[in-house]
C-alpha cells in the first residue's frame, strides 16, 4: 500500500515539482525549482538539430494516445528556405476522450513546464509561432495560461530574440467550442483555421502542409511536458526511468468504481494490477472487477486476465488493446455490457464529424441495435451486424480514426462477453 | 420589424482585438461566436450576419462554423447552463440519478430550458474530471462527486 507517494526530481520528473496544496506553481517558484534551466541551456548551448537528436534518442512517444516518436515527428518538419514564412507548432490541450484526466492537472498545476516544453519544441523544429488548442469547458486551464503565458512574455522566455539567442516565438491560447474530433490533429488544424473540424486526407500531413498550409507539428500537453527533463538530464537517465521498452514515466490511472481513483506518474512497465491494487487501492467494497479499458473510451476491453500486463505501448497492443492515454477505466460487476457499450457508443455517434458515411452512418447504427438488445428487444442477426458494422468501421474503411476508436470497446466486448449481448435477444 | 440589430462596440473592439494573433482572419470565427454568446447567452441569425462584415466571410460560413461546435447556441437558453457529463465513467458513478433529479427539479428535458429562463441542461463530453466523478459544470463552475442528494443546494445558488 503507498497513498502517500514521495515524488522526486531523478524518478518523477513531470509530478515532483506539484505542491501538497496542490496550488498552481507560477513562475518564481518554477524557476526556483529548476524551471527553464533546460530553456537556457539549449538555446545557448545547442542547435534545433542537437535538440531533436536528443529527442529522438531519448525515446519520448507521443502521449496524446497513438504513441508515435516524437523525435522523428519532429525531424519530418522540412528544412527552412530562403523565403520561409511562419512555421507553427501546436499544443494539443483538447483533452477529451472519456476517461482521461492528465493534461488538465498538467496545465493546472504546472502550466510553465508546459510553456518551456512548448519553448523547446518550438526551438527543435524552428518554429516562430505556438497556439496552444485549449478545450473550451477548461475554463480554469484558460486563466491559469493566460497568466502563465504573460509571466513568460515578462521574463523574456517569449518574444522576439529571446534571451539573446536570436530565437524568436510567439505563443498565443486559442480556445475551442466543444466537439471530441478536435482532438485529432488534422481536425484540430482545421478548428484553429476556423473551419469545422474535419479531418484532413493525409498526405500531406501536417509538417509539410499544415496550419494555412504552412509546416506545422502539433504535440500533445503530456508529451510538450516532458522535454525540459530530457534536455535538462539527458536520455540515460530517461531511459532508466521506465521498466520497458518505452522510455520515460507517464501519467497513469485508474478510475470507475474503485476505493481510490486517480492519477500519478508512474514508469512504463509497470503492471495494471498494481496501479489498480497499489494505487487505486482495489475495488469498492462487494464489488469485483469485470473489466477494464487501458487508456480511454476508444481502446478494447480487457478483463480480470490481463490485468498483469506491463503498461507500455507494444504489450498492450499485442495482447489486442491499446494503451491509449493510459487512463485505466475499471468496469465492476453490477454493470451490464450491452448497457455501457451502448453509452460509449452514443458518444461516438454524437461526435462524429459526419464527413464520411460509414462513420456518420455506421455508428447511429451501432446505437440502435444496441438499444434494442439493451431493452431485450434484439433480432436474431443483431450480433452478426454488430460484428458486420465492426468491420466496416474498422482502420482503413474511414477517414480517420474515430470510427476504428468507436469499434474497439465494441467488438472486445462481443469477444468476451457475446452471452450478455445474445441475453438481449427476444 | 424591430430595431436594426447591431453588435455593441465592446463587442466589434473584442472581435478586432483577435485580428493580432492570427494570419488569417477566419480564425477568429469561434472566438468572435464566442464573444458575442458571451453578451447575450446565444447567437442570433443578425448577430452571425454581424460577425461576417467583421471578418469579411460569408454568414452561411460563418453559419456552418456555427452550428458544428456544441458549445456555440444558435437559439435562446437560459441565465445558467448546466452542462452534465454524460461519458463513460460518469456512467458507471451514476450520472443517469445526477440527471433524473436534474430533469424532476426543473421539469424539463436535456436539450430544454426552464419557462423562467433560469436554466438550460446539456450533456457534455467528459469533463476530464473523472476521478471524481460523477461531475457536472454550471456555468464555469465545476462540481465534483456530486450526489442526488447534493443537487437541490446546488441549483439554489443560482439565480
Amino acid at each position: 500500500m503507498n497513498n502517500k507517494i514521495v515524488r522526486m526530481e531523478e524518478t518523477h520528473p513531470l509530478t515532483w515539482r506539484i505542491r501538497d496544496d496542490k496550488k498552481t506553481i507560477w513562475i518564481k517558484e518554477y524557476c526556483n525549482k529548476n524551471g527553464y534551466n533546460a530553456f537556457k541551456k539549449a538555446i545557448h548551448q545547442n542547435t534545433p538539430e542537437d535538440i531533436i537528436s536528443l529527442v529522438k534518442e531519448s525515446g519520448l512517444k507521443g502521449r496524446g494516445g497513438a504513441g508515435f516518436s516524437t523525435g522523428l515527428k519532429w525531424s519530418l518538419m522540412p528544412n527552412i528556405t530562403n523565403n520561409q514564412e511562419h512555421r507553427y507548432l501546436l499544443c494539443n490541450a483538447d483533452e477529451m476522450e472519456p476517461g482521461t484526466y492528465k493534461d488538465r492537472l498538467l496545465i493546472e498545476y504546472l502550466p510553465h513546464q508546459l510553456i518551456e516544453g512548448i519553448l523547446l519544441s518550438a526551438f527543435a523544429i524552428k518554429a516562430t509561432r505556438g497556439y496552444i488548442f485549449l478545450r473550451g469547458e477548461y475554463v480554469k486551464g484558460e486563466h491559469i495560461l493566460r497568466q502563465a503565458i504573460q509571466e513568460a512574455i515578462h521574463f523574456g522566455y517569449i518574444g522576439c530574440n529571446i534571451l539573446n539567442s536570436g530565437f524568436n516565438f510567439d505563443l498565443f491560447l486559442h480556445t475551442g467550442a466543444g466537439r471530441y474530433i478536435c482532438g485529432e490533429e488534422t481536425a484540430l488544424i482545421n478548428s484553429l483555421e476556423g473551419r469545422r473540424a474535419n479531418p484532413r486526407f493525409k498526405p500531406p500531413f501536417p509538417a509539410t502542409f499544415g496550419l494555412w498550409g504552412k509546416p506545422t507539428c502539433v504535440n500533445n500537453v503530456e508529451t510538450l511536458s516532458n522535454v525540459p527533463s530530457i534536455v535538462l538530464n539527458g536520455t540515460n537517465w530517461y531511459k532508466k526511468l521506465s521498466k520497458s521498452s518505452d522510455t520515460g514515466t507517464k501519467l497513469m490511472g485508474f478510475s470507475g468504481k474503485v476505493k481510490n481513483p486517480g492519477v500519478w506518474e508512474l514508469p512504463f512497465g509497470i503492471s495494471a494490477r498494481e496501479i489498480l491494487e497499489d494505487y487505486a487501492l482495489g475495488m469498492q467494497s462487494g464489488l469485483s472487477l469485470k473489466a477494464w479499458q487501458p487508456g480511454g473510451a476508444g481502446t478494447d476491453f480487457f478483463t480480470q486476465k490481463h490485468l498483469d500486463l506491463s503498461m507500455d505501448f507494444s504489450t498492450i497492443s499485442q495482447a489486442g488493446s491499446r494503451l491509449g492515454t493510459a487512463l485505466a477505466m475499471a468496469v465492476d460487476n453490477q454493470i451490464n455490457m450491452v448497457s455501457l457499450v451502448h453509452n460509449i457508443e452514443k458518444f461516438f455517434a454524437r461526435e462524429s464529424c459526419g464527413l464520411c458515411t460509414p462513420c456518420r452512418d455506421g455508428l447511429p447504427w451501432i446505437v440502435k441495435i444496441l438499444h434494442t438488445l439493451k431493452n431485450k428487444k434484439g433480432q436474431s442477426n443483431d450480433i452478426e451486424n454488430l460484428e458486420r458494422l465492426c468491420i466496416s468501421l474498422s482502420p482503413g474503411k474511414t477517414f480517420c480514426a474515430h470510427a476504428p476508436g468507436a469499434i474497439a470497446p465494441l467488438q472486445s466486448a462481443i469477444k468476451y462477453f457475446r452471452s450478455e449481448f445474445e441475453n438481449g435477444i427476444l | 420589424m424591430s430595431t436594426k440589430f447591431v453588435l455593441s462596440s465592446f463587442e466589434i473592439n473584442e472581435i478586432e482585438n483577435q485580428k493580432k494573433y492570427y494570419e488569417n482572419y477566419r480564425a477568429i470565427t469561434i472566438e468572435a461566436l464566442k464573444i458575442v454568446q458571451k453578451q447575450r447567452g446565444w447567437v442570433s441569425d443578425q448577430a452571425v450576419i454581424e460577425i461576417s462584415k467583421i471578418l469579411n466571410i460569408s454568414p452561411s460560413d460563418i453559419e456552418s462554423v456555427a452550428t458544428f461546435y456544441s458549445q456555440i447556441y444558435r437559439q435562446p437558453v437560459g441565465r445558467n447552463i448546466i452542462r452534465y457529463c454524460d461519458s463513460v465513467v460518469c456512467y458507471l458513478t451514476g450520472y443517469q440519478e445526477i440527471t433524473k433529479v436534474l430533469e424532476n427539479i426543473l421539469s424539463i428535458k436535456t436539450g430544454d430550458t426552464t419557462l423562467d429562463n433560469r436554466f438550460t441542461l446539456l450533456p457534455v463530453c467528459c469533463l476530464g474530471n473523472c476521478d471524481k466523478s460523477p461531475t457536472i459544470m454550471i456555468n464555469e463552475d465545476l462540481y465534483s462527486k456530486l450526489t442526488p442528494e447534493s443537487i437541490p443546494n446546488l441549483l439554489d445558488s443560482y439565480k
